[in-house]
């Protein structure tokens, strides 16, 4: 097991956001976690990247109980997250960007990064051409593209990421799944949040379901693209691909 | 740089320029020296100042600004301790030293180079104004090209994030701190070649006037600071020549008010703020 939530919960001040949140992500596994606005997604990923305390429970990596370890620590370890919103920094190029990505690397010569710097460019050839320009000129496809690239350059055993699929268009959602796809197809586990449930689930080996804080179903991916309860309220009824 | 004015940066400085005296003073400097020997002593002035401002700067850090950074405190109550460390180092400084004006030796002659028009420029002056531009020039390239600039970069950008890509953001901001502290004791020192004096509240003035430039370039934009800093020193010579230099700090505290009402993102802020859109 790569990580384990263990009965997590979570407080902002009084209220609580996680109320024993628990699960789990295999090495090489995509791991799809899906919820309403307002489930507490970004709250779990948060809480595994150090960024939200967690009031009682276990968070594992690789068999470490990470749950009180500084948050760019767990970078070092090997978790990286793509958070909402991007995270893009306004004014770093692209390239800086990047280069923010591989920060946690500190032994890494110059070099070093070359390789990683080809690969975000092969994956994303869109970036390649836009090096110099500021983060925040870019468009949001190029930034969620930004911001999965930058959290590759830490080479990652576990990338988070956290509604990647936000305000882009259908087409370019499908394609930013797939590169998903690829990324996990090179080895890295992936455990993604979404909203915008449809491609999530199909991309996905495995998935939960959350709702106000709470795990309600944990399932096969595909299982979950036929389960009515979920058609009728992640899926509009209707599964797209 | 991290959405956070230091408003004891004033201070910071006062200890450097009293670093500097000492040192001078354990030197046992009490006329002008040149060569090697002026070399010398400026450098280990320099790195005096610097120790003791950066110094105070990162213990400053932890105990006024950390504890109120851990509990997600408000900016007005980081300004607010802020003053309230001023006018604890201000009083210190005042019980140990006394309150009157010390001057400090004059270290180098102060021959006059050349004329400019009706300006005399004079050795000390050339000495400071290089010594400046090589320190924003390295700060800059500093902030632009290492690893712990970038951190820092990012931190002021979006702390969160930063801390997803790995940067220890307590270390940062105390690094932070310490360059901020090692730059005013360079200052402090200069300060002290030029004006020969210092007191405990040395640094008030100094501070507004350094927060006018700021603002006037653009609060978090380092070349703005130094585009402001000159600006403000234009409009303070201007104005001097027609109103009289008595008027000269006054004139200072109206750019600050007016910048403020009118233009409350500087001179260059609105240049900045479309890099970052
Ligand atoms: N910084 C915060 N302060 C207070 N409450 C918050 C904060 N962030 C999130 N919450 C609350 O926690 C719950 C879960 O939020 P979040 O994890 O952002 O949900 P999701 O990502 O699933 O939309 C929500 O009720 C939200 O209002
Ligand atoms: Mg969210």
């Amino acid at each position: 097991m790569l990580l384990e939530l263990d009965d997590v919960r979570v407080h902002y001040g009084k209220v609580e956001a996680l109320k024993g949140v628990s699960l789990t992500v295999e090495e090489g596994e995509i791991v799809s976690l899906i919820g309403a606005n307002g489930a507490g997604k970004s709250t779990t990923l948060k809480t595994i990247s150090g960024l939200r305390k967690v009031s009682s429970g276990h968070v594992r990596f690789a068999g470490e109980d990470i749950g009180h370890m500084p948050g760019h620590r767990r970078v070092e370890r090997g978790i990286c997250q793509a958070p909402e919103g991007r995270g893009i920094f306004p004014g770093m190029s692209v390239v800086e960007n990047l280069e923010m990505g591989a920060y946690a690397r500190r032994g890494s010569v110059r070099g070093d990064t070359e390789d990683d710097f080809d690969r975000v460019f092969q994956l994303f050839p869109a970036l390649a051409d836009r090096k110099s320009q500021t983060g925040g000129t870019l468009s949001g496809g190029e930034q969620q593209m930004l911001a999965i690239g930058r959290a590759l350059m830490a080479r990652p055993r576990l990338l988070l990421l956290d509604e990647p699929s936000m305000g882009l268009a259908p087409k370019l959602v499908s394609q930013i799944f797939e590169i998903i796809t690829e990324i996990n197809g090179q080895g890295t586990t992936i455990l993604v949040v979404e909203q915008n449930a449809a491609q999530a689930l199909a991309r996905a080996h495995r998935a939960y379901v959350l709702e106000t804080g709470r795990i309600v179903k944990s399932a096969p991916a595909r299982s979950l693209l036929e389960d009515d309860d979920v058609r009728a309220a992640y899926l509009g009824g209707r599964i797209g691909t | 740089m991290l959405k956070l004015i230091n408003f004891a940066h004033s201070e910071i400085f006062m200890i450097g320029t009293f670093a500097a005296l000492f040192t001078m003073h354990g030197l046992g400097i009490d006329h002008a020296i040149g060569g090697f020997a002026l070399v010398g002593a400026l450098l280990l002035c320099a790195l005096a100042a610097a120790a003791a401002s950066g110094g105070a700067a990162v213990v400053l850090e932890r105990v006024a600004y950390r504890p109120l950074r851990k509990r997600g405190a408000s900016r007005l109550a980081a300004l607010i301790s802020a003053i309230g460390a001023s006018f604890f180092l201000q009083e210190v400084f005042a019980l140990r030293y006394g309150r009157d004006t010390l001057s400090f030796p004059r270290i180098l002659s102060k021959t006059v180079l050349f004329h400019i028009g009706d300006g005399a420029v004079r050795t000390d002056k050339v000495l400071v104004v290089v010594a400046a531009l090589v320190m924003m020039f390295v700060l800059d390239r500093f902030v632009a090209a290492t690893r712990l600039g970038r951190g820092i970069r990012a931190t002021a950008q979006d702390p969160e994030t930063a801390v997803l890509m790995g940067v220890n953001i307590d270390r940062v901001v105390m690094l932070t701190f310490l360059l901020g502290g090692i730059m005013a004791g360079g200052g402090a020192l200069m300060y002290g070649v030029l004006l020969e004096q210092t007191r405990f509240d040395v640094g008030f003035v100094l501070g507004i006037k350094a927060f006018t430039a700021a603002v006037l370039g653009g609060i978090g934009n380092l070349r703005g600071a130094l585009v402001g800093g000159f600006a403000l020193g234009l409009i303070e010579a201007y104005g001097s020549s027609v109103w009289g230099t008595q008027w000269k700090d006054v004139i200072a505290f109206v750019v600050l008010v007016v910048v403020l009402m009118f233009r409350p993102t500087g001179i260059l802020g609105e240049a900045l703020e479309r890099a970052r859109a």
